[in-house]
């Protein structure tokens, strides 16, 4: 809607000196990865040049290629590329670009490199340096959304702590409440108060903690949420004193603050709420002269004496979001669009009136981190990567192509894959399909932590909160051990069918190659005189933390006909039930029919060092295995008794002991930085330090011996 | 080519009986084999295992290709002959593929009384040693044996087909440039030293394998020195200190991959002399063989009924169809490869023995290779046909079929009896290879007929005396020899003591031909020389 009385808007946003409404000509963009190629997409399609920058971890990276110039920024880690504001200027000064797209992350927020692009006569597409400023600050921000009446979450901060003024305070907010030590921290303190006659008690409780934890038993009462949502609200606003609201997003489902899946709109909104809501939003866009794409955080809670939802101003972002193609998908609209028309001093491209909410959108974040390991951030080569196909349903935003590498350098983003269909039912089963016919290897993914969580019931049933992830914990982490058993064992014998199916392929490829290319010695059939065709297999599938090998045992059913599509075999686990099943192998298509049962996998071969990783990416998820291979002794392993490997690439941070040191066993030995944790390397036995290999500061690759140690004989 | 239009009813009663009593022979068969591939039995094997070694058979896996066939030989060597068990004679052997080579390969299975050589393990070894030179096939010895089993040594040292045959043969392989490839897995001793120290290339198995011409209790009796095993020949000593052993391998499994690696450098290539088709599957299921082979082994039946379920898409060009019909001659593929089949159909008469020799000239001329279903009772016989010089007649079918050098395969699918054995390239005829259905039978003529000759003796020598003996008298004196010539002539006897490479199931033949045929092509296919044909 376009406000017919704008509160205060400044006609003017700080970096629009060009003449009126001309589109630029040549944007660079300030940024690396999905966001970067984002932008280049609608640029082009507006027919604008567009410039990249890079590091040197990104000479070749896709962001490069598809831009029409790029200029190189500096070494890998972004402190010295991507972040420095000058060298960013100097590079659109060079090619002459008239506006910059921050992307987001990076500059997009950095009211300084705002203010160096005004200086330089660069357009910021963004909103205002005072915007970005005011929102710098969370306790600035929400002093001024107090004063526009936007709503926050309710509290008493005051000094005076008789109980009856925070008694007072408590009843006036409804229960239920929390009482917080203003000097607190870690729970300690904390104290939830459900109903008004427990309130001394808990006060006097949560007083005593604090004294005895802090020396200080200052108290402040806030509104205790008890199921909140995140939902915030695109805004939109121009030059020209219009603002709109582009409706909701839920990112309820987080994991340490980080956005997992969004979806647009959010589940069980009503009309009115989300009128309410917009509103509020562009409330406090305009609070703030706010000016290009914004979004305005809330905690949506659903009061639970009255049953009444109520909404509570967290934050803004003055940027594009990284979810913002959910909300692109419902209202059909090009956000990137919207910002370089705003830039360009247009008018919005509609009106309120003319937005509509079409269908529903998720977005799910594919990230290589290890979900099973407390989301570590996962490193490495994409050596096989393959996304879903592209379709009217189904947007996949990336800036990888298969062989790039994941860094430490920056955010382990590998894609945002985002579908859409007509309802919420309907567009979640894109999703988890989607989801399954993403395939990657060589680095660790949280696809199939996506996928549990797209197919838990209570996502399914839209019962979200920002709690959730911790809350179904046991749903969603259920792969690995907890895998049934059928499921197991049909991808054990998928497994084997791949072996004994690519032998045969191999097989057949060398037969073609052969002066005597007809020869039954070709066949990988495992042919015995007078006895069933039975080979031995032993795999050790990737369960989670179970180390389980698995004998297989194939026969090849006799096939004197000899035609290679009807042969059948029978497999048993570990001398188990025979399971009777065919497959033909298509290059990487398996196609298998198991006791009747049909189904296909992709399967990659991941060759490391010491072996090779299979991997079959199934509809219910990926079943990683290796195939054992005899033990060929012993005389050309490395010596396991002290050489300490870096577990992932990084930076050693600090090296704790020297040559010479005599150490206990679990005793720190380094420390190492990688993707912004920090990982202690530790004795594994009572022993002495050899060497040391890395320094303060090396890079260190993931798998290199870091120091090497003498393990005390008497352990 | 002529597609052969089956006239077999399989829905009939006597095909249905037939198939039973065939399927009865072969699970016999495979219950038998089934047996004597354990081996030593639960303890020995219990034994062999526990001191970290990899059975024999799991050997004889981790040495081919994966999922490479295994053509083993003479399953039943051995079987019933000793007073002593010795399943498969205690040694396994056999054609399969390492690194996309057919090897043969010679296993000793030290589970079946320490490995030591019976008399016809000793055969079994140099039979498997004549294929490899007959069909220029590298060896590869995964040696464990105690050496000559020494209540037998009379019947396993001194003779001319005995142990030093195997050096012999080694050494003659060897200079054909044959390669020879030995994995000491366990013991050498004295003479059975003699295979890695003859061998091209030899691995050693640490702590489990040992060389040695005499073990530490004769080197004690013979000179008082106190030496351990290890000390004396083991892995250690052989690869540092006399070189007797070339690779140093760490357990069984990484002996088997160095034996691989040694054949991946062998640099061989297979000369291809054949004109190859695409391989068709018969038009009739193999497995239709049970019901073809009427029961009753005197019942008459149409060999062209077995071609039909052998050859590529069954077809089958036949030559002198018209002539001397009770030997079917013809050309066919199996597994693409241009054969030329001689197949019994009834007796052989003068014309079938003339038809059959030119038909053998023919494909010694073309180098196209003979297939022989045997199935025959013998040469016609009587006062007519022995003035029609059938004696001749067959000599040319004999001379042709031992003159030609084009590989020769037998498969005996019934009778094999008499002069007939000789015609259709018997063991004596040097086929390369051998095999038998397990309703055959071999014999100098069959049961009845030898029975019925000595009875006529006994009635002659009766008449002389005046006297006269009943047809019970003579019915019991009959039984004991048809029995006779029952057991003897039966395959397992026939290939307990190596008179063929094993018995086979029939619908197995296709397959097993193919494998063989392929495997034979290693060796050049060389001219032919005829001898004199007497006219």
């Amino acid at each position: 809607m376009t406000l017919s009385n704008p509160i205060d808007v400044k006609k003017d946003c700080a970096n629009i000196k060009r003449s009126e409404r001309q589109m630029f000509s040549k944007i660079l963009i300030a940024n690396r990865g999905e966001i970067a190629c984002r932008v280049i997409k609608t640029a082009r399609r507006m027919g604008i040049l567009t410039v990249a920058v890079y590091s040197d971890a990104d000479v070749d990276a896709l962001h490069v290629t598809m831009a029409d110039e790029a200029v190189y920024l500096g070494p890998s880690p972004s402190r010295d590329s991507y972040l420095v504001a000058d060298k960013v200027i100097a590079a659109a000064k060079r090619t002459g670009a008239q506006a910059i797209h921050p992307g987001y992350g990076f500059l997009s927020e950095n009211a300084e490199f705002c203010r160096l692009c005004a200086d330089n006569d660069i357009t910021f597409i963004g909103p205002p340096v005072d915007a970005i400023e005011a929102m710098g600050s969370k306790s600035a921000a929400k002093s001024i959304m107090e004063k526009a009446q936007v709503p926050l979450v309710p509290g008493y901060h005051g000094d005076a702590q008789d109980e009856a003024i925070l008694k007072q305070a408590a009843d006036d907010m409804g229960y239920p409440v929390l009482l917080k030590a203003t000097a607190g921290g870690g729970g300690k303190g904390m104290r939830q108060v459900w109903q008004a006659g427990q309130f001394s008690e808990e006060l006097a409780a949560a007083k005593r903690e604090a004294l005895n934890g802090f020396g200080d038993d200052t108290m402040l009462v806030e509104k205790y949420l008890t199921q909140p949502r995140h939902v915030e609200i695109q805004v939109f606003c121009d030059n020209h004193g219009n603002a709109v609201y582009l409706f909701e997003r839920d990112c309820s489902v987080q994991r340490r603050h980080q956005k997992v899946i969004e979806e647009a709109p959010a589940p069980g909104m009503s009309e009115t709420l989300r009128a309410e809501m917009g509103q509020a939003a562009i409330k406090a866009a305009q609070a703030i002269g706010y000016c290009g794409a914004g979004t305005v955080e809330f905690l949506l809670d659903v009061d639970p004496s009255t049953g009444r939802s109520a909404f509570y101003f967290m934050e803004m972002n003055t940027r594009l979001q990284v979810e913002h193609p959910v909300t692109e998908y419902i209202t059909k609209q090009d956000l990137v669009e919207w910002q370089l028309r705003v830039a360009a001093n247009e008018t919005l491209p509609k009106t309120q009136a003319q937005l509509s909410i079409h269908g529903h959108a998720f977005e799910a974040r594919i990230y290589a981190e290890d979900a099973n390991n407390d989301f570590l951030p996962a490193t490495g080569t994409l050596n096989f990567l393959q996304a879903p196909t592209e379709s009217e349903h189904v947007r996949v935003d990336t800036g990888v192509l298969q062989g790039d590498e994941v860094s430490v350098y920056y955010d382990p983003m590998i894609a945002k894959l985002v579908v859409w269909d007509e309802n919420r039912d309907k567009a979640l089963q894109r999703l988890a399909k989607a989801l399954s016919e993403y395939r990657i290897s060589g680095v660790t993914t949280n696809i199939d932590f996506l996928y549990n969580l797209a197919t838990c019931p209570a996502f399914v049933e839209a019962d979200l909160d920002t709690g959730f992830i911790e809350k179904h914990h046991e749903q969603i982490f259920h792969n690995g051990p907890v895998q049934d058993n059928q499921a197991l064992a049909d991808n054990l014998v998928m497994a084997a069918l791949y072996l004994v199916l690519a032998k045969a392929n191999t097989a057949n490829k060398k037969a073609l190659l052969s002066s005597d290319s007809n020869s039954p010695w070709h066949q990988a059939n495992h042919w015995r005189a007078n006895e069933a065709n039975k080979q031995s297999l032993s795999l050790r599938p990737e369960l989670g933390n179970s180390d389980d090998t698995f004998d297989i045992e194939v026969e090849h059913l006799n096939n004197r006909d000899g035609d290679a599509a009807t042969q059948a075999y029978a497999i048993s686990i570990n001398n188990g039930t025979v399971i009777k099943c065919q497959g033909s192998l298509n290059s990487d298509q398996l196609l298998t029919t198991i006791n009747g049962y049909r189904s296909e996998a992709s399967v990659h071969i991941n060759k490391t060092s010491t072996d090779d990783v299979i991997t079959l990416y199934r509809q219910n998820g990926a079943f990683n295995f290796t195939q054992l291979t005899p033990d060929l002794g012993d005389s050309d392993s490395q010596t396991d008794n002290g050489g300490l490997i870096a577990p992932m690439n990084g930076t050693v941070v600090s090296v704790l002991v020297e040559a010479g040191t005599e150490v206990e066993a679990e005793q720190a030995l380094m420390i190492m930085e990688a993707m912004k944790m920090e990982h202690t390397i530790r004795a594994p036995h009572a022993g002495t330090v050899e060497s040391v290999f890395y320094q303060t500061g090396d890079m260190v690759d993931g798998g290199a011996e870091l120091l090497s140690f003498n393990v005390n004989e008497q352990e | 080519m002529a597609k052969i239009v089956s006239k077999i009813n399989t829905r009939s009663a006597d095909f249905v009986e037939n198939a039973a009593h065939m399927q009865a022979q072969v699970d016999d068969l495979t219950a038998k084999i089934g047996q004597i591939k354990q081996g030593g039995g639960d303890k020995s094997r219990e034994r062999h295992l526990s001191r970290g070694k990899l059975l024999p058979r799991d050997r004889v896996n981790a040495l081919l290709d994966p999922g490479s066939a295994f053509l083993e030989f003479s399953q039943l060597a051995a079987y019933q002959v000793y007073q002593d068990n010795v399943p498969a004679a205690g040694i396994i052997t056999g054609i399969g593929r390492v690194g996309g080579q057919e090897c043969v390969i010679v296993a000793n299975d030290a589970t079946v009384k320490g490995g030591t050589y019976y008399p016809l393990t000793v055969k079994k070894h140099l039979r498997a040693q004549t294929i490899a030179q007959e069909n220029n096939l590298p060896c590869i010895y995964l040696v464990d044996s105690g050496g000559a089993n020494l209540p037998n040594q009379d019947d396993v040292f001194p003779d001319k087909e005995h142990f030093g045959r195997i050096f012999f043969n080694q050494a003659n392989m060897s200079a054909q440039n044959i390669p020879q490839i030995a994995v000491v897995m366990g013991s050498c001793t004295a003479g059975g030293a003699y295979v890695p120290a003859m061998a091209d290339e030899s691995i050693i198995v640490k702590e489990q394998g040992t060389i040695f011409l005499a073990g530490p209790p004769l080197v004690k009796a013979a000179t008082g020195e106190v030496v351990s095993a290890e000390d004396l020949g083991g892995a250690d000593v052989h690869c540092k200190t006399s070189g007797v052993a070339d690779h140093y391998a760490q357990n069984d499994d990484h002996a088997l991959h160095l034996a691989r690696t040694a054949v991946a450098n062998l640099n061989r290539v297979k000369p291809m002399q054949l004109n190859i088709e695409a391989v068709q599957a018969p038009a009739y299921k193999v497995e239709e063989i049970y019901g073809v082979i009427p029961k009753d082994a005197r019942q008459q039946y149409d060999v062209r009924e077995v071609i039909a379920r052998i050859v590529d898409g069954s077809e089958f060009d036949e030559f002198k169809a018209l002539y001397g019909n009770t030997l079917v001659c013809g050309f066919a593929r199996i597994f693409g490869y241009p054969v030329g089949i001689v197949a019994n159909n009834g007796i052989l008469f003068g014309e079938s023995a003339q038809k059959g020799a030119h038909f053998v000239e023919l494909c010694a001329q073309r180098k196209i290779p003979l297939v022989f279903l045997q199935n025959i009772t013998g040469f016609m016989v009587g006062q007519q046909y022995e003035a029609g010089g059938i004696a001749k007649h067959g000599a040319k079918m004999v001379t042709a079929v031992a003159c030609a050098q084009v590989p020769k395969f037998t498969v005996l699918i019934g009778g094999s009896f008499g002069a007939g054995n000789y015609g259709m390239c018997g063991r004596a005829y040097d086929p390369r290879f051998l095999f038998m259905w397990p309703n055959a039978r071999i014999s100098v003529m069959g049961g009845e007929q030898a029975a019925g000759v000595l009875a006529q003796v006994k009635t002659d020598q009766l008449e002389k005396r005046g006297e006269t003996w009943s047809e019970q008298e003579q019915a019991a004196f009959k039984q004991p020899i048809i029995d006779d010539y029952e057991h003897q002539g039966h395959p397992y006897y026939a290939s307990a003591r190596l008179w063929d490479d094993g018995v086979i199931d029939p619908a197995d033949t296709r397959q097993v031909l193919g494998l063989a045929i392929s495997a034979s092509l290693n060796k050049p296919i060389e001219d032919t020389r005829f001898g004199i044909f007497r006219m």
